[in-house]
């Protein structure tokens, strides 16, 4: 019981996780909380209900082109809706990130109506593997690869490829990454582009998960990743990863134990728990104010 | 080399420096004294483009650089070691280095200069894979400079290097400086220790509340009543 709950929370963590990657790098390199970031999650998990319904492709496939398709809409919305306000305070920023968000939604409304929509059946087997008396479904296996592979990959970008160590220079110092001969520019619009796609991989699979598609889904799996990337420390990709499973682990457990109707909330008391103990997030730097 | 002809830069409403003229040659050291607040840094910052011109011109190796992005300026052979150092605080030493030559990709020429740097700077490479942030802030002023020669670079603008280092290790940092422009590097050097920067520039400029209001040979300068009045603490 215990290990089977455990199985699922981390399931949902890991989509979690994924999402919280974007927020915490965006507000790594640029100080935004970039509100439409659940919109692109919703997004990308649209844009592979239409290629699985319209062009038939198997759902890996349409993970890659939601993937695809999120990146470019990341890199569209930061060169549109904020790369004119980066000089201005942070507050237009913001306010222009909520604007894009409350468009997505609605856009997304407006195309698909209200109901939300479930992929066909047998888009993926629906087996499971018994390890004693624990299950885990071939849909969960799936998040684990998918999830797992992704965030080592980011790592290794992050941390091993020229253009991650920009990223990690333009979020230390992002004048001096310029004197560098860093184009910020260009690694901002890389990092939107990053963010984008583990949202969108974040979309695929949770749509598949609760096979559920809908305009707000945005709104509050959002809202949890955003609190993940805060619980982990935000700025921080491991804490991201960190914040985003714990999360999923103890909404699952919430449930477990019989306060299902407290779900969504327990996510937001343990953000709050936890920074009340430590204002920078688990993984967080030290806040420091500048000199 | 660098030309500087009429610059002038606003923040806002406040005016920070108005009609500065200077030039480079190369090889040469030059150095820019001033007290607090004359614009010093504003200077620097306008040539490596992370502030905007409001008017003038900077020609660099006969290239208007005036309205060029700061990375290719960097690209275009100016290196900044900036005021404060501004190390990246969470990257190792050899990191910080990597950033330097991030313009280059001469894989054996960037392995050639890791070399020169740890010779230069034997005690960054005892520090090689610590986070910058835990060095001390004359081992960060060293990093900064490192950093800065990783680029090869023709010019290499230097803020205050001297700031907050003990006597010992400013002749150090000074000594160095001249090595590096011994071994062929323009130097334009700002400085509020005017004495050591005298001591060691071909010629300098006076800069007051955002002007030029003098120039010349640094030894002469050095012996200019009003410069030893106001710069030179006599
Ligand atoms: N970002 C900014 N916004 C507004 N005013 C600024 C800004 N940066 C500098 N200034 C103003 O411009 C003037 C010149 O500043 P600058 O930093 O260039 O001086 P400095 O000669 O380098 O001084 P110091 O020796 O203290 O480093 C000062 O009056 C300063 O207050
Ligand atoms: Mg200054």
């Amino acid at each position: 019981m215990l290990w089977q709950q455990l199985i699922n929370g981390l399931a949902l963590g890991s989509t979690y996780a994924l999402i919280a990657l974007g927020y915490t790098m965006v507000y790594g390199i640029i100080q935004l909380i970039n509100f439409a970031h659940g919109e692109i999650f919703m997004a990308g998990a649209f844009f592979a209900f239409l290629m699985v319904m319209v062009l038939k492709v198997n759902i890996f496939i349409a993970l890659i082109l939601a993937m695809a398709f999120c990146m470019l809409l990341g890199i569209f919305i930061e060169f549109v809706a904020y790369r004119r306000l980066r000089n201005s305070s942070r507050l237009s920023a913001l306010i222009s990130a909520i604007g894009v968000s409350i468009f997505l939604s609605t856009l997304a409304l407006l195309v698909f109506g209200a109901d939300a929509k479930g992929f066909p059946d047998g888009i993926f087997p629906n087996g499971q593997l018994q390890l004693g008396s624990v299950s885990i479904s071939f849909l969960q296996i799936l998040i684990f690869v998918v999830s797992g592979f992704l965030m080592l990959t980011l790592q290794f970008i992050v941390h091993r490829t020229k253009i991650g160590k920009a990223m990690r220079a333009t979020s230390q110092d992002y004048n001096t990454a310029a004197l560098m001969g860093v184009n910020v520019n260009m690694v901002i619009s890389f990092t939107f582009a990053l963010g984008s796609m583990l949202a969108a991989a974040g979309g695929v699979l949770v749509g598949v998960y609760f096979n559920a598609v809908s305009f707000n889904m945005g709104l509050l799996v959002g809202l949890k990743a955003f609190a993940a990337a805060v619980l982990g420390g935000i700025g921080s990709i491991p804490g991201a990863m960190l914040g985003g499973i714990l999360l999923g682990v103890t909404e699952v457990f919430t449930v477990t134990v019989g306060f299902s109707s407290y779900r969504d909330a327990i996510a937001f008391a343990v953000l709050v728990l936890v920074l009340l103990f430590r204002p920078s997030g688990l993984l967080g730097q030290k806040i420091q104010k500048k000199v | 080399m660098l030309t500087i002809r009429n610059l002038s830069v606003n923040y806002g409403a406040i005016r920070a420096l108005t009609g500065v003229s200077l030039q480079v040659q190369r090889r040469e050291i030059i150095a820019l004294i001033g007290a607090n607040g004359a614009g010093k840094t504003t200077v620097l910052n306008t040539i490596s483009g992370i502030v905007p011109a409001t008017g003038g011109t900077i020609i660099f190796e006969d290239r208007d650089i005036t309205r060029i992005p700061p990375h290719k300026i960097a690209a275009a052979g100016i290196a900044h070691v900036p005021e404060g150092r501004k190390v990246f605080p969470r990257m190792t030493v050899i990191e910080n280095l990597e950033m330097g030559a991030y313009i280059r990709r001469d894989k054996e020429g960037i392995k050639a200069s890791f070399q020169e740097v740890f010779q230069r700077f034997p005690r960054l490479s005892e520090r090689k894979n610590q986070p910058a942030a835990t060095l001390s802030g004359g081992e960060q002023q060293m990093l900064a400079m490192g950093r800065a020669l990783m680029a090869k670079p023709q010019l290499v603008l230097m803020d205050e290097p001297s700031m907050g280092l003990a006597p010992l290790l400013v002749e150090t940092i000074f000594e160095i400086i001249k090595e590096i422009n011994q071994s062929g590097t323009t130097i334009l050097l700002v400085e509020q220790n005017a004495h050591m920067a005298l001591s060691i520039a071909h010629r300098a400029y006076v800069l007051e509340i955002g002007e030029i209001v003098l120039n010349g040979n640094a030894a002469e300068l050095a012996d200019n009543p009003e410069v030893r009045k106001a710069y030179l603490g006599e």
